[in-house]
């Protein structure tokens, strides 16, 4: 008798979940962030649907300030495997020069991240997102539904959440309303590791460990990306063999010393580390239900 | 991830490949407000070193700021996710916890233990195959126990582990833990739960969590986490007969059509008989389309694409199954049904129900009976509120394959969704097909409805008095019946206030009983006009579902619905019965027009607006409007 073992297991699940909303929602559209997750959710999507293309588009919501490296993978990866990328970039934020130096981290990814997924929601009339959150990222994912509702202001409401039974998830809504979707909810940090190391799934460079130019500001590891990137009197980058955990805004995304430059190291490091992963997001640190604010107000 | 670094294998790459063998259980925890189940789990992921640094740091942040045990680390501050329920210091909501050991990996479902979240706990063991019930020892086995037990034997997990919890406030005592087990095993096996483990820990220091610890000699069995590492994982679906909902057709081109879906039981090769249900064809599997490319055999928990043999009408929402064992065909079902809305659910209102990849529209018979889940009393009921659990009759507008939910969940689970919110209202299990009333043979007798009718020369109909209280419904059928009446006709008038003084004197006047009310004296007008008869029933009958309902149950023609149409203003004017005053200073509820709704006719068969019609030309036109239609010879004669 054949056996699944956890991560066939995971696979179907996810599987399932992409044709569901498929078979159930309109105009669906994977947002794609370029980390990690994302590479997964894209190569498990691919799955699903084979032999037919991608039926629908990958969303990537750019602030502006991804690391360049990010920008090149993604655009690679669209033409690789000959996707529709949409980028959507918030240009009333552009015209008012929202940066994470001046405008502080909370400011800039309310304007360039939160609302500019919205307008980019909105615009092009998408009423399911697929979003890579994992349920083990942190405490209040933890309840996230797989289908999770979102009002027509594409809030969070933690009280009108469906239940969830069996692989029964419910696609309806009323005009307005939107579903993010999250098929990577059951999978942890290691699951996702061990995936891409068994699928040989590509992942952008900045995940290995390389010598980089960083700062060292409140205890983060910065890397200085490009030349926006204001200097204290007296700071100096200096290279150090440094990696990301998580890739995002590169001001607000802190690298950590490694050797890891392998998948194999990166996963050794991850068990002897120890440190989950979001402790690299600035954003997370401040109020330690912050994250749940941020969902309630319509960040992923 | 029993990943402490030293066990690490020398060659990571032999580690990797460990890995892949690991299996999974998903298991759910469920225990009363303060049995310390937050604690159990944050120990359990804190002992399996499943934690992080920063995820450390910021408990040991938190434990400072809100913990409830001192200098010691507060375990359930893990756990307790949302803001408000650190607030109220209570767990509000399924969460899920993921943790490994060198043996599984873990995904618990940490769900509440009070009365009103019932609903969570359903769900959360809707995916479990195993149970942790929490007791605590102080207190022994209780109500909510009880409630928890029957929940999960309800669902279908088989393996429960009993942890008697808090054992370090009943100074470890092996008798408190012995009299607990006793009791809990007596009842849970009136329930159907025999595969009971019970194991004696402290969460808050950690005995028999993890390590056996020192507290407790007497106790020799295996501690939680290495019971949990040998339970053998559930394979049953492996080996039932095959069954696959069709989840979405893949076609993207002319030379390829698939059918996607994930196995729910059972194992398909390449070249297997199946049949499609519910239509019943059959074919041939000519290709298994993994996800890594074709297979020529796939298991249950697989998601695939099959093609067959011959082009065969598939689309969503069929099920694939076994050729030489189907699944079963019915739009009638026995069902347990579990409620989680606010909004109560009533019998006879539409619901969309989903079972595997079908969603039909499904309608609730009257409940057999409530299920009290602390009792286990089986009590009377007219609808269910929020976290009830009755057996009711569904009625498909469609048919649906299914298997009992005992044999398979996902063949025979389904969830209900209202069709107004698109909530997800209620959930609930299938356990039998019930035969239709078409294939209960109706006793066929000597003497039929035509004979009946054609001795009193007429023919039989319904008609339909439909409108306000006051709207002048029962006056004008009263005409209508006299001049049938003093024309030879056989007749008979069904009056609403008088029925409810008989046949419905056990009904009120709740959305439950009103739709109630009018199926009786729906069924009622049926029998009488299968004896024959003309009847007319003069009810307010505020429903369309309801009207629409006693339409049904008469053959075309047959049934002429009348809307004495009076608008509110005008009969509260009237108010001949003084009712509306009464509604208006609140003495009597659920009046329709004041506190309960009235859905006026779409397509009456006569529409009377009583402004400019009086009660003698509304009688007449209805007459009319019956001869016209071949109720009543058009050489009738009228005998004033």
């Amino acid at each position: 008798m054949l056996k699944l073992s956890h991560l066939a297991r995971l696979e179907a699940e996810s599987i399932h979940i992409f044709r569901e909303v498929l078979a159930e929602c309109e105009r669906p559209v994977m947002l794609y962030s370029i980390g990690k997750d994302s590479s997964v959710m894209l190569h498990l999507a691919l799955k699903a649907f084979h032999p037919a293309p991608l039926p629908f588009a990958l969303l990537h919501v750019d602030t502006t300030w991804k690391f360049r490296e990010m920008i090149a993978f993604r655009d690679q990866t669209a033409r690789r495997l000959g996707l529709k990328l949409i980028v959507h970039i918030n240009q009333e934020g552009v015209a008012m020069g929202i940066n994470p130096f001046t405008h502080g981290s909370a400011l800039h990814t309310d304007i360039m991240k939160t609302q500019s997924l919205k307008q980019a929601l909105d615009r092009h009339g998408f009423d399911a997102a697929f979003g890579g959150a994992r349920r083990d990222e942190e405490k209040s994912r933890a309840k996230e539904r797989v289908f999770s509702l979102r009002s027509a202001q594409h809030r969070w409401d933690p009280k009108r959440q469906r239940p969830e039974l069996w692989r029964l998830y419910n696609a309806r809504m009323t005009k307005g309303e939107s579903l993010r979707v999250f098929p990577l909810s059951n999978w942890t940090e290691l699951d996702v590791w061990q995936y891409i190391y068994q699928e040989n799934i590509p992942i952008v460079p900045l995940y290995f460990a390389k010598e980089r130019p960083v700062v060292e500001r409140d205890g983060a590891l910065i890397m200085v990306d490009d030349e926006r990137m204001p200097l204290a009197a007296g700071e100096q980058p200096r290279l150090r063999k440094v990696r990301f955990r998580t890739l995002g805004c590169y001001p607000l995304t802190g690298a950590i010393d490694s050797e890891a430059d392998s998948l194999p190291a990166i996963i050794e490091e991850m068990l002897v580390a120890r440190t989950s992963e979001r402790q690299g997001r600035v954003i997370d640190q401040d109020g330690s239900a912050s994250m749940e604010k941020k969902k309630q107000e319509g960040y992923f | 991830m029993s990943a402490k670094p030293e066990a690490l294998p020398a060659q990571l790459n032999a580690w990797l490949a460990a890995q892949a063998d690991k299996d999974l259980l998903r298991f759910i925890t469920c225990g009363s407000v303060d049995d310390g189940k937050s604690t159990l789990i944050g120990r359990l992921l804190y002992e399996s070193q499943a934690l992080f640094e920063d995820q450390l740091s910021a408990l040991e942040r938190d434990s400072r700021r809100l913990g409830t045990q001192g200098q010691e680390l507060d375990f359930a501050l893990l756990v307790d996710g949302l803001a408000a329920e650190r607030e109220q210091g209570i767990t509000i909501d399924v969460a899920y916890r993921f943790f490994a050991t060198e043996h599984r990996k873990y995904i618990v479902a940490d769900t509440p233990g009070h009365e009103q979240y019932t609903r969570n706990m359903v769900t959360g063991a809707s995916t479990a195959e195993l149970a942790v019930i929490l007791i605590d020892a102080r207190k022994g086995v209780l109500t909510q126990t009880r409630r928890h037990s029957y929940l999960v034997s309800l669902l279908g997990i088989r393996r429960v582990v009993l942890a008697v919890n808090k054992m370090d406030l009943v100074e470890y005592a092996e008798p408190v833990f012995a009299r607990i087990e006793r009791e809990y095993r007596e009842f849970a096996a009136r329930i159907g739960l025999t595969q009971i483990t019970a194991i004696p820990v402290s969460a808050l220091v950690g005995d028999n969590v993890v390590e056996p610890g020192t507290h407790m000699p007497w106790y020799r069995g295996p501690t939680l986490l290495s019971h949990l590492d040998s339970v053998p994982p559930v394979q049953q679906s492996a080996t039932q007969p095959f069954r696959m909902p069709v989840q979405w057709v893949n076609r993207p081109n002319h030379e390829f059509r698939g059918y996607a879906g994930l196995i729910a039981a059972g194992d398909v090769r390449v070249g297997d008989p199946l049949v499609v249900l519910p239509s019943g064809l059959e074919s041939r599997v000519t290709r298994i389309v993994g996800p890594d490319g074709d297979l020529a055999q796939a298991i249950a928990g697989q998601s695939v694409t099959l093609v067959l043999e011959d082009q065969i009408d598939v689309s969503r929402g069929d099920l694939f199954a076994s050729a030489a064992a189907p699944a079963q065909v019915s739009d009638l079902f026995e069902a347990t049904v579990v409620w989680m809305s606010e909004e109560p659910m009533l019998p006879g209102r539409p619901y969309l129900l989903k079972c595997g990849a079908r969603t039909a529209t499904a309608t609730v018979a009257p409940l057999k009976h409530k299920i009290n889940v602390n009792t286990l009393e089986k009590l009377a009921a007219r609808q269910l509120e929020l976290n009830e659990i009755g057996l009711a009759h569904l009625s498909l507008d469609r048919p649906l394959a299914f298997d009992p939910y005992e044999d398979n969940r996902d063949t025979g689970g389904f969830i209900l969704i209202d069709r107004i919110s698109n909530s997800t209202v209620g959930a609930g299990l299938l356990h039998a097909a019930l035969h239709r009333a078409q294939d209960l043979h109706w006793q066929m007798l000597d003497i039929d409805q035509g004979r009946r009718s054609a001795q009193k020369q007429q023919r039989a109909c319904v008609l339909w008095f439909t409108g306000l209280s006051g709207a002048g419904k029962s006056t004008i059928a009263n005409l209508v019946e006299k001049r049938l009446f003093g024309a030879g006709r056989h007749t008979y008038l069904l009056d609403g206030d008088n029925v409810r003084h008989g046949l419905c004197r056990d009904l009120g006047f709740t959305d439950v009983d009103r739709v109630e009310n009018i199926r009786r004296v729906g069924e009622v007008a049926h029998l009488m006009t299968d004896a024959g008869l003309i009847v007319l029933v003069s009810f307010i009958s505020p429903f369309r579902a309801e009207r629409r309902l006693a339409r049904s149950l008469l053959a075309p023609g047959e049934f002429f619905e009348i809307y004495i149409d009076t608008p509110l203003a005008e009969a509260e004017r009237r108010d001949a019965k003084g009712l509306y005053r009464k509604a208006r200073a609140g003495e009597i509820h659920n009046f329709t027009g004041i506190d309960s709704p009235y859905e006026p006719p779409e397509n009456p068969e006569v529409h009377i607006d009583t402004r400019i019609t009086s009660a003698e030309q509304a009688a007449e036109q209805i007459i009319m409007h019956l001869r016209k239609m071949g109720v009543i010879d058009r050489d009738w004669v009228f005998i004033p």
